[in-house]
């Protein structure tokens, strides 16, 4: 009984941060809003019985992604000007496709759901369980990935690398 | 009352982490001081302890002043975040059989997932305070600690392999017979330094680096917001010492040759007390790299490190189970 009544909070929550971030002008403030939407998310992993999951949104999305993302708006560095472009983009029209879409997905949703009887999920996920699963059926997912992120990793230092070798001709003339 | 010991044991937590990190403020500078062959504070009280008083109360007088060109929500919520990720740390460390707030099956990761979190007070300070170095500081301290916490992530797997498990509890019993600073030397080195890095103390202090950024993310904050990221820094420097001492030097078990014969608890903190002295030594003795060598260290030399440990560690489980 306590569990439903955590899972509803913690799903409103996660509702009312992610619609803060989506319609927050300021850049970090949207930010702020998302990674409490993600803990919510967290806490509704480890409610329906994946508390690994849980912690891997909290440790990979909450804990290293967003930062990531903080960072980029840190070197931009906005500002004032930022904002006030981001309000012009935020107009009341704008919002008429996107809504749209959303209630077609959300009357799926709800026939979906309305088929699902009782809980989703009733057994708790342990970690060994997700360790044998991606290197038993899905080996192939996570292989395919791995390279996606190799070929990320190569190309971001091969633009990185470019700016260096510049810089390094540059001053070679110089001095 | 055994459904409210987790309860107790958190208020305990709570009143004596903030009143450790009081007393370890004056602690080291008085320790820095026996190393460098200096007095540090002795004036007030014995020992100068009273110091500690002095500093509170100055602290809590100070003009709490939110600088108007910052961003004030902002501003006000980053020094909190840093203070309850680290408290939220201690919910998993077991001080003793039974003696703690929560025993989860992921208590590791619920670990790691905290101290990723107190990454966001440093860095929303840093770009809150609307000021070149503070902004300075976030950016350094984003790297770093995005960069330290994939080691210290890492560095824990081969503990995560010999016991097979996440749960702390788990951990410390698997360390009954042998301590994992010995069959996991490599781990417990990368853990230290990714350790100091990810609680940004020095010599790995470079978001806060006063000869060039002045104090980092922080130069805008005074008062008690300020006393909240000090406070946060030293629950971060107690939390880490918890957890090296629970990982890889038995937890709460006494040393082999002198056995169990005193209190679990005694043991578990008398190792803490003398992790944390440790960790004040490296600060007196050894000076703060550059930024550039920071990272590559961290990417040239930990990575791999942790990689060859992660490798060995498997082949000798492996090994060791072929012969069995």
């Amino acid at each position: 009984m306590l569990e439903i009544v955590f899972f509803y909070i913690a799903a409103t929550v996660a509702l009312i941060a992610t619609v803060m971030a989506m319609t927050r002008a300021n850049a970090i403030h949207a930010l702020i809003y998302l990674i409490v939407s993600l803990l919510a998310v967290a806490v509704i992993f480890f409610l329906i019985g994946a508390p690994f999951a849980a912690a891997l949104e909290i440790v990979i999305y909450a804990g290293a992604i967003m930062v990531l993302f903080v960072f980029v708006i840190m070197m931009l560095n906005l500002g004032e000007k930022g904002d006030k472009q981001e309000r012009q983009w935020l107009k009341p029209g704008i919002w008429a496709g996107p809504a749209i879409l959303s209630v077609i997905l959300l009357v799926e949703l709800l026939i979906v759901i309305g088929d699902v009887n009782g809980p989703v999920s009733v057994s708790a996920v342990s970690a060994k369980e997700v360790g044998l699963s991606l290197f038993g059926p899905y080996v192939l997912a996570v292989e395919i990935a791995a390279m996606l992120l190799l070929a990320g990793l190569v190309g971001s230092f091969h633009l990185g690398r470019r700016y260096l070798e510049r810089d390094h001709i540059e001053k070679g003339s110089s001095q | 009352m055994s459904e409210l010991m987790p309860v107790i044991l958190a208020l305990t937590i709570l009143i004596s982490g903030v009143a450790g990190a009081a007393v370890l403020t004056w602690f080291e500078r008085r320790l820095l001081g026996v190393w460098q062959d200096r007095y540090g504070p002795n004036r007030l009280g014995p020992l100068g302890i009273g110091q500690v008083v002095a500093d509170m109360i100055k602290l809590l007088f100070k003009d709490d002043w939110i600088p108007p060109f910052s961003d004030r929500v902002v501003f006000i919520f980053a020094p909190t975040a840093i203070v309850v990720a680290m408290m939220m740390g201690f919910a998993v460390v077991p001080f003793a059989p039974g003696m703690m707030i929560i025993d989860v099956n992921i208590g590791l990761l619920f670990f790691l997932g905290m101290t990723s979190l107190a990454v966001y007070s440093v860095l929303l300070g840093g770009l809150a305070s609307n000021n070149k170095y503070a902004l300075l500081g976030g950016l350094r301290s984003a790297a770093q600690m995005v960069s330290y916490e994939v080691f210290m992530g890492l560095s824990l797997m081969g503990v995560v392999m010999m016991t097979g498990s996440f749960s702390l509890v788990d951990i410390v019993e698997a360390q009954t017979e042998v301590w994992f600073c010995f069959t996991q030397i490599l781990g417990l080195i990368v853990f230290v330094i990714a350790g100091i890095a990810e609680s940004h103390r020095l010599p790995f202090d470079l978001p806060e680096a006063e000869h060039e950024l002045t104090a980092g993310f922080h130069t805008e904050y005074g008062g008690m917001k300020f006393a909240m990221f000090m406070l946060g820094e030293y629950l971060g420097l107690m939390l880490i010492s918890c957890m090296i001492v629970t990982l890889f030097f038995g937890g709460w078990h006494g040393p082999m040759f002198i056995g169990d014969w005193l209190p679990p608890f005694f043991w578990f903190s008398f190792k803490t007390f003398i992790v944390i002295c440790f960790f004040v030594l490296l600060r007196a003795a050894i000076p703060r790299p550059r930024y550039d060598q920071l990272m590559s260290l961290g990417w040239k030399v930990m990575l791999p490190i942790t990689l060859v440990n992660i490798l060995i560690t498997g082949a000798a489980l492996l090994w060791i189970e072929g012969v069995a």
